[in-house]
């Protein structure tokens, strides 16, 4: 469509959010996110909602946001350099097997292991498949998610049955320890003093308190480590000579082969990571149950590419995407209602971005979007409650919404899902 | 086959230059061998350090194969390559690299959403501390294209890069890395005027810092302009080389060409009056915006063959899909037998009666993983015999393309046989077998020849001139200026997108027809 | 290539993966401690009495007729080069509000039964459909955006369930949608299997086996000999070629993915017709990614999937005996993950080999070109300009100058 302006312009690569305001880029999107907060306060106000920004919601998004985060991340990984990853879901499902089995024997730290360990060999199968044998990367990626249901159901039946530790077909036995966690001395805990200014209900500073509360009390050593890694990433992948090789490999394959790099070796690689991530992300899974239970993924690996493709492949658009699919899910979790409330901000957010197309002349999309708009907003008058199923399928709505609006913008790596055979390309 | 003027013709047995340094490249008899052909044969070559150095020769004449000689990429069957009087054996690029030679190639390797700077260092990253040190590549980056002139803006990104800059990216690529010779492989193929002008200048801030640059291209205005000393391929072999100064674009032309061009068969005119495609100043625009098709109009009668003349890469290509209606058209129109199809899909326009042999029959003319009858079916869907209502006939399918392996000769165990198995040739005659077949009304052959054997070739000659006899009008694209001139009625010269020439093939010299395509014969010192 | 010789070469792939799909299993079994060829043996017995033999062979049937539709849907997709992944919650979707509304009429049994599968068959159909649009118009993945629309189908279906389309009473814990009509029931087969003088089994033989056999002639005559079929098939095959063949390329993706959707849709059918008459969370689930497998085992045509579709079910029905033999049943399951995976990889290795043997087979069947007409510039390498890899003239033959 008019891909033109955009290329003719600046060049610059944006974000589907940041697509909406001008200036400097990382400008825009703080004042984004500062934006949506003060909505979304202002929409605990008007709905009388407190869940929406209490502590407990911000500390439940933060435990469910980790593991989107972390298949994301893996798909991170594995795209830029080149290979597609559908397989996430199943290298996560291998991982939270590998982490109960491990964990109710050896403790949270063995479930770290055997987590990773389980969604490398994953990773490796989906390596050998797509690099070595040239499958096409989608349909391995969908064998390997029916294979790691199978093995993990066939591992279940073996190990869990007739366990003294306990456990079944479809679970393992608990896990003999917990991870690590602290709270903040004065804070969080003790005195409490940020609890106490979030019970006080004003308006922003209570919100700003209980978003504070919530990332800083009862948070696991292993989320902080887990947050880490997405800095880590980055700068592993923009700022180390290995990152630029890799991406090259994703980007364009042949020039890199022709430059000496092992286009090869570094797509085995960067799937294995892919696969270790994926599967960290299964643990964590497990640690939030203290149990593996089956069917514990719940789809996470592919909301997780979906973090992945909402936030453009970049280590930073992806953690705003999962976190806001972790928000959404741990908001559902705590009240039901609360979600509605969310309706209004997707409203007014509706509104904003049709009066925003309608001054680009782009009236098609502000039609639509206006129509959407003015949904939410009769959703969020008329209904008390959203069902489950209804919410259960926001993250999978919300991607396909951005992929539909912002398909232009999005850039994914250039040679993303090439099957790449030296010479023939 | 000398040519006229200049420093030695023949090949000689002198070690060194004139004053007395060894040549900074130097190949003596290479020879190089494929399945069934002779690409190079007895090449001598000799470049003298700090100069610019072209080598000049039409499409197919061997360049391409010798510079991957000294690239590293293959290895002579016979010959030496001596760097500064040593001999030396490339058992990959990266020898070559290591000895100081670097190739900027014609299809640029880039990464598209990489900045200049990660283009250039990427495999040679300098580090510190394990992080990747930008400063330092940036300074280096900076000093390189200060000190070539090359304007590089190190965090640019490439796609933002027009062709030029592109290029002079792959010229930094191949600087940074320590090359003392650059080979450029037809770098003005993809260039406009104006960048060509840029690209020039560039090289001589090469010379002037005393490097080397092997500059292959059959541009010869070009590299008359450009180049201190040239050498002339033609069929594998050295035909001689040339100093620009002394010689003119009509010498060179005609070494590059040969001055031994067919006469086209005196024969009747088979031309009626009724237009049957008219083409009227259609453009169209590639990705940038830039017209690749220039305000192009012809008109082909029935019985006409309408030649168009032109080297590879001046929009004959993204013509015909303009025509055939596979690219859409940003002004003009397009009729066929009077009627504007302008719109029509390409199912209307084969349907209409216009046939089409694609230029790249792998790509567009068949399916390669299907069988024979298959292949007959493919453009033809939509009528006997390969349709019968909504269903596929299959035995009249398989029957028809039985018949058209028996007259147009296509050699191959049955109907049943994978499109893949059979050799370029037969292919070849199948597409032709089927087009024809269809009674088109005009014909749009692209390249109908291309790697077919001779008797091949001059059995769809036959075809073409006996349905051309017939009343069916055919659009002619070709390289091969035996066909263009021996099946023409009209011949047309495409360069850079427009039609610069409508020529008499029972007339035109090979000089004029040369000069036409490679743009000599407007400018200057054509002499 | 002879005509065997291309069976054979047709066939090497999915045998090759159950080769290696069975010894890996053998493998894993052996480590458990169990014998393999004990768990072969039980899987492969199907009773010791006539009426549990045939007992067998309906529940391996019913199995079948599901797989085999879920396989065709996917194949359909494939074949034009499509990804449809969305065939789970194209048949879930389609499933429930089928059986809604075959619940709330009550119609003579032909009418009755007809409404039904026109409404599965539309909603399927809609449901890949909006896939196929967003492909064509913004661009989308056709694979990103099945899966996401496969969690909003289960979401959308979840909540109808347990809301407007609830049929169980509060508190109940199997939530059903409304029981339909006897009218709306598919008649079965068992008295086919008594007429042919074999005893009667215990569950009834789904009579949908007719129709899913009927479309499955259907398609394959669809895709073989219409010209559509061929147009959907070149298009998969090389989009280029079919491009300049005439075909519109973004119609073809609209029209295939309506077409691999209302297959889909049929999918929940049988066991919603012939067994359960409702719509509940212990509805069939998991058949849209089996069909995945059941097709690229069979290799996207409808004789292979029937014969993947098949063996699938025979390994489904094996769990039962197993788990009385005391061997995990899932094994069955890791025999399938593996045959997908294998047969993947063994397409792959397939693919070249018969590449590589056409083309010797061409190479020594036509005459050497000796001389050659104007070509593009070198010989094997990949010389720049056009994709004709043929070799070019022999130099100082007198044919004229190359331009």
């Amino acid at each position: 469509m008019t891909t033109v302006e955009s290329s003719a312009t600046t060049g610059t690569r944006r974000g589907p959010l940041t697509a909406l305001l001008g200036g400097s880029r990382s400008r825009r999107i703080v004042w984004l996110l500062i934006g949506v907060f003060v909505l979304i306060s202002a929409v605990r106000v008007i709905s009388g909602e407190q869940e929406l920004t209490s502590s407990q919601t911000f500390s439940a998004a933060l435990l469910l946001a980790v593991p989107i985060a972390l298949a994301a991340l893996g798909g991170l990984f594995s795209e830029r350099a080149g290979v597609v990853n559908i397989g996430l879901e199943g290298m996560m499902i291998l991982g939270t097997w590998g982490a109960g089995w491990a964990g109710y024997q050896w403790g949270w730290g063995g479930a770290v292991l055997g987590g990773v360990a389980f969604g490398l060999a994953g990773g490796l199968l989906h390596a050998i498949a797509t690099v070595t044998f040239g499958v096409d990367h989608v349909v391995s990626g969908v064998a390997i998610n029916i294979l790691a249901a199978g093995i993990v159901r066939f591992l279940s039946e073996l190990f869990f049955i007739d366990n003294p530790a306990g456990g079944g077909a479809a679970q393992s036995p608990r896990l003999s320890s917990r991870p690590p966690e602290f709270s903040l001395p004065v804070l969080s805990s003790g005195p409490d003093l940020l609890g106490k200014i979030e019970a006080q209900h004003w308006f922003l500073i209570s919100d700003l308190a209980g978003l504070l509360r919530g990332l800083t009390s009862g948070v696991g050593v292993l989320t902080v480590v887990a947050v880490l890694m997405i800095p880590g990433a980055y700068l592993l992948l923009w700022r180390t000579a290995f990152g630029l090789r890799l991406r090259s490999c994703g980007e364009n394959p042949a020039a890199a082969d022709s430059l000496g790099v092992p286009v090869y070796r570094m797509k085995y690689v960067a799937v294995l990571i892919s696969g270790a991530l994926a599967g960290l992300g299964g643990v964590f899974l497990v640690f939030v149950a203290n149990i593996y239970r089956e069917g514990q993924t719940g789809g996470r690996g592919f909301i997780g590419l979906a973090a992945l493709i909402f936030g453009n492949w970049r280590p930073g658009g992806l953690a705003a995407g999962a976190g806001l699919f972790g928000y959404a899910d741990g908001l559902q979790l705590r009240s039901r209602t609360a979600v509605v409330a969310l309706l209004l901000l997707v409203a007014v957010l509706l509104a904003a971005l049709a009066v925003h197309q309608g001054m680009k002349r782009r009236f098609l999309q502000a039609a639509i979007a206006a129509v959407f708009g003015a949904g939410a907003l009769v959703g969020f008058i008329v209904i008390d409650e959203l069902p489950p199923g209804i919410v259960f399928f926001t993250p999978h709505l919300t991607t396909l919404l951005v992929l539909s609006l912002a398909s232009q913008r999005l850039r994914p790596p250039k040679a993303d899902g090439l099957v790449y055979r030296r010479g023939e390309n | 086959m000398a040519a006229p003027g200049g420093a030695g013709g023949s090949p000689s047995a002198e070690a060194s230059a004139a004053d007395g340094t060894p040549y900074a490249v130097e190949l003596r008899g290479i020879t190089k061998r494929f399945p069934g052909v002779v690409a190079n044969k007895d090449i001598e070559l000799r470049v003298r350090r700090g100069e610019v150095h072209a080598i000049v020769g039409e499409n197919g004449a061997g360049k391409s194969t010798l510079m991957k000689t000294l690239y590293g990429m293959h290895r002579p069957d016979e010959g030496t390559i001596l760097l500064d009087g040593r001999e030396v054996h490339f058992r990959s690029p990266a020898d070559a690299i290591a000895a100081g030679i670097g190739m900027v190639h014609q299809h640029f390797m880039l990464a598209d959403n990489f900045t200049v700077l990660e283009n250039v260092v990427l495999g040679s990253e300098p580090t510190r501390r394990g992080r990747l040190d930008r400063a330092e590549a940036r300074s280096r980056i900076v000093d390189i294209s200060d000190r070539y002139s090359l304007g590089l803006r190190p965090d640019e990104l490439v796609e933002d890069l027009g062709v030029g800059d592109r290029q002079r990216v792959e010229i930094a690529k191949v600087l940074y890395r320590g090359a003392t010779t650059l080979i450029l492989d037809e770098p003005t193929a993809v260039l406009v005027p104006q960048e060509v002008d840029e690209l020039f200048s560039n090289l001589a801030e090469l010379k002037r810092e005393g490097l080397t640059v092997i500059f292959i291209s059959h541009k010869l205005d070009e590299v008359r302009r450009v180049a201190d000393s040239i050498t002339v391929i033609r069929r594998g072999t050295t035909v001689g080389t040339a100093d620009p100064r002394t010689t003119t674009t009509k010498q060179l032309a005609e070494m590059m060409v040969g001055s031994e061009l067919p006469t086209p068969e005196t024969r009747t005119s088979t031309v009626r009056p009724t237009v049957v495609l008219g083409v009227r100043e259609i453009s169209t625009l590639n990705a940038e915006g830039r017209a690749v098709v220039d305000r192009v109009s012809l008109t082909v009668r029935e019985g006409e063959v309408v030649g168009v003349a032109g080297v590879e890469g001046n929009g004959q290509a993204e013509l015909v899909d303009a025509i055939m209606g596979l690219r859409p058209l940003s002004g003009g129109e397009i009729s066929l037998g009077g009627e504007d199809i302008s719109h029509w899909s390409t199912r209307a326009r084969r349907d209409g009666g216009i046939g089409f042999i694609p230029e790249d029959r792998h790509r567009q003319g068949m399916l390669l993983d299907a069988p024979l009858w298959e292949n007959r079916i493919l453009g033809h869907q939509t009528r006997p015999p390969a349709a019968k209502g909504p269903f596929i006939d299959r035995r009249a399918a398989r029957t028809d393309t039985e018949r058209i392996m028996r007259e147009y000769d296509v050699r191959a165990p049955g109907a049943d046989t994978l499109a893949v198995a059979l050799s370029g040739g037969n292919q070849q005659k199948l597409i032709v077998g089927r087009e024809m077949s269809a009674g088109p009304r005009v014909l749009i052959a692209a390249h109908p020849t291309r790697g077919v054997d001779v008797g091949a070739q001059a059995a769809i000659w036959e075809l073409l001139k006996d349905a051309r006899a017939e009343g069916m009008g055919i659009v002619l694209i070709s390289a091969d200026l035996d066909e263009l001139i021996g099946l023409s009625d009209t011949l047309h010269v495409m360069l850079r997108g427009a039609l610069v020439a409508t020529l008499d093939p029972a007339r035109v010299t090979p000089e004029e027809l040369g000069g036409h395509m490679t743009g000599a014969a407007t400018s200057a010192g054509a002499a | 290539m002879s005509v065997v010789r291309r069976i054979g070469l047709a066939l090497l792939a999915p045998a090759l993966a159950i080769t290696v799909a069975l010894v890996i299993s053998a493998i894993v079994i052996a480590l458990i401690g169990e014998n393999p060829l004990d768990a072969f043996r039980v899987m492969t017995d199907l009773g010791d009495t006539p009426a549990q033999q045939v007992q067998s062979i309906v529940v391996i049937l019913n199995r079948f007729v599901p797989l085999f539709l879920a396989g065709l849907a996917v194949s359909v997709a494939f074949r034009m080069g499509l990804f449809n992944i969305g065939v789970e919650g194209q048949y879930r979707l389609a499933t429930i509000l089928a059986a809604a509304v075959g619940a709330a009429v009550v119609l003579p049994g032909p009418l009755h039964l007809l409404l039904i599968v026109v409404v599965a068959v539309a909603v399927g159909a809609l449901w890949a459909g909006i896939v196929g649009v967003l492909k064509v118009t913004r661009g989308v993945s056709e694979v990103i955006s099945s899966i996401m629309l496969n969690f909003v189908a289960l979401g959308l279906a979840s909540y109808l369930l347990t809301g407007p389309l609830r049929g169980s009473e509060e508190g109940a814990s199997v939530v059903t949608t409304t029981p339909i009509a006897e009218s709306g029931w598919f008649p079965d087969l068992n008295g086919l299997l008594t007429g042919l003088g074999l005893a009667e089994p215990r569950s009834d033989l789904y009579g949908f086996l007719v129709v899913a056999l009927i479309v499955g002639v259907l398609v394959a005559v669809l895709i073989k000999r219409t010209r559509f079929g061929f147009d959907l098939r070149a298009t998969g095959m090389s989009p280029s070629a079919a491009t300049a063949s005439g075909v519109d390329a973004r119609s073809m993706v609209v029209k295939t993915m309506l077409l691999s959707g209302a297959i889909a849709g049929l999918v929940g059918l049988p066991d919603l017709l012939g067994d359960t008459h409702q719509f509940g969370t212990e509805f069939t689930a998991g058949l849209g990614f089996l069909g995945i497998a059941v097709s690229l085992l069979g290799r996207n045509s409808p004789l292979g999937i029937a014969f993947a579709a098949l063996l699938f079910a025979f390994l489904d029905r094996a769990a039962l005996p197993l788990q009385f033999a005391d061997i995990p049943s899932s094994v069955v399951t890791i025999i399938q993950g593996t045959i997908v995976l294998a047969v993947v990889i063994a397409n792959e290795i397939a693919r070249r080999l018969a590449l590589r043997s056409a083309e010797r087979a061409g190479a020594s069947a036509a005459t050497p070109p000796p001389l050659s007409g104007a070509g593009g510039d070198t010989p094997p390498d990949d010389g720049p300009g056009g994709g004709d890899q043929d070799r070019t003239g022999q130099p100082g033959q007198p044919q004229g100058a190359q331009a």
